[in-house]
């Protein structure tokens, strides 16, 4: 194995996106612009204008479903398959996401998180991709720039373990637009630790032929979803080895589907996803030094929900504050109701309060984090919530 | 023969599958229609008659599947691998050559 020396880069989160496809020699790329994700397909269709790419069919399409289908007919030829949305476009691939998930083809796409309208936003919001929960795509959430570049990397590779397709989300302008320092792996070593995919089953495989999209009824349609569990429930076991071999080879581990910071000896914890957890992270920082006994939880996979994970920190706490940049109207915060349904028939009992922060791309500070600090101390002393859901930053 | 749902037997249409073990996958449908008949839905059954027949072929061009073909003596015939019984070529005829008649199975 050759020797890994990084080739540092200041990158958006966006060009971070399209490196990893370069490097991941996706051969092809279903194109529509949307903002903000346009500059990651703008970036690759560079790429190939320059001669940078070899082998890559890219597809320009007529809308996002469309982008899918293309995605979908690709991935179903045996070919490693990608794509890039936001919010709204990513609404419109709703049907097709089953499609893709439906056939286990691991598609990868990355979805810029992007408030749904109306009114109208371009700002970051977690509720877009996490609408597409019931999909059967796993999701991975990138606190930065080098989360998306690696994010994507890995996620071919987990695609196409268990068959299943990916979405790797980041967030919009904090992320996508914003420049920052990125390691990225020589080509030859991402080659030995993303090799060839082989596929499942392939359309171009004439001595063979099959069919796709075919009618189950109601005698077969339940056990392929009983497969997709299944698949689910395989891929925590392969995002853990994949994230420790990417953690071997290039010095950055993943393993763990919760990434813990200052957790240890922790009164309590602040748990989300995304870019928000940057700041949370430097402010646990801060707290410390301020006598605060906090840590902090960062969800990097809400898909497959890593409820073991979770369970170990709440065994170990007396209180979790979920910060949820997303809403699902009629209930709470989303990463909120899952971790708390996950909570309800184990022994872990800790305080969890939610804290909805951010929405359509609202500052989320350091000094946010502090005053929701003062607030869960407050209640830990005391025993008990004041509020379930706490619309945090509401103008009162 | 090899189907989604395992060996096609001798006569059989469909094969169930007693266990999730025995399932693929993915839901694919192992081979194409050259292979797995679609014939098999239908209650009615076209018949030609010769004698009307003035081989206008707009059977053929309307058959949707197409199960009609064109018989070496310039007649029609008639695929029921992949006849699905609709009717339309019995609809469109002009010289009602073609009936749709019960199958009996």
């Amino acid at each position: 194995m050759a020797e890994y020396k990084p080739i540092r880069k200041v990158v958006s989160g966006n060009y971070a996106a399209a490196y990893a496809v370069k490097h991941a020699r996706v051969e092809v790329v279903a194109a529509y612009p949307i903002t903000p994700q346009t500059s990651i397909i703008e970036k690759i269709a560079e790429f190939l204008a320059n001669g940078e790419i070899e082998g890559l069919e890219y597809v320009p399409v007529e809308s996002e479903h469309s982008a899918m289908a293309a995605c979908i007919g690709a991935s179903a030829t045996g070919a490693r398959a990608f794509t890039a949305t936001s919010a709204q476009g990513l609404a419109l691939m709703h049907e097709m996401l089953h499609w893709a998930s439906g056939a286990r083809l691991p598609i990868v796409m990355v979805d810029v998180n992007r408030a749904m309208a109306p009114p109208w936003s371009v700002w970051d919001d977690q509720t877009d991709s996490l609408s597409q929960r019931d999909t059967g795509w796993m999701q991975f959430y990138a606190e930065n720039n080098q989360e998306v570049y690696d994010g994507v990397l890995m996620a071919f590779k987990i695609a196409e373990t268990v068959n299943l397709p990916a979405m790797v989300v980041e967030s919009a302008f904090i992320l996508s637009h914003t420049y920052d320092v990125v390691e990225m792996i020589p080509q030859e070593l991402v080659d030995e630790f993303l090799p060839p995919r082989k596929p499942l089953y392939t359309l171009t495989d004439f001595d063979n032929p099959i069919a796709v999209g075919a009618l189950g009824g109601p005698n077969d349609y339940y056990e392929f979803r009983y497969k997709i569990q299944k698949a689910m429930e395989k891929a925590e076991k392969v995002i853990h080895e994949v994230g420790k071999e990417f953690g071997e080879r290039f010095g950055r581990d993943y393993s763990q589907m919760i990434e813990l910071y200052r957790t240890e000896d922790a009164d309590f914890v602040f748990m989300g996803m995304g870019s928000l957890m940057g700041t949370v992270k430097q402010a646990v920082d801060i707290l410390r030094e301020e006598g605060y006994k906090v840590g902090a939880a960062k969800v990097r996979w809400f898909r497959p929900f890593p409820k073991k994970e979770l369970y170990e920190l709440a065994k170990s706490v007396e209180g979790i504050a979920v910060l949820d940049r997303n809403f699902s109207f009629g209930q709470e915060g989303i990463l909120f109701n899952e971790a708390k349904g996950a909570l309800y028939n184990t022994d872990a009992k800790p305080l969890i309060k939610n804290y909805i922060v951010g929405l359509g791309g609202r500052d989320f500070t350091v000094n946010d984090v502090r005053k929701i600090a003062e607030n869960m101390k407050a209640i830990i002393d005391k025993g008990e919530l004041d509020v379930e859901v706490d619309w945090y930053h509401l103008k009162r | 023969m090899n189907t989604l749902f395992g060996e096609r037997k001798e006569g059989a249409t469909k094969i169930v599958l007693k266990s999730v073990d025995e399932y693929p996958e993915a839901p694919i449908t192992l081979g194409t229609t050259l292979v797995n008949f679609t014939g098999d839905w239908r209650t009615f059954i076209p018949v030609i008659d010769d004698d009307k027949c003035v081989k206008c072929y707009i059977c053929w061009k309307f058959c949707p599947e197409p199960a009609i073909f064109i018989r070496e003596d310039g007649y029609v015939g008639v695929d029921y691998d992949y006849c699905k019984g609709c009717g339309i070529c019995a609809n469109e005829c002009p010289t009602n050559a073609i009936t749709m008649e019960k199958e009996e199975k």
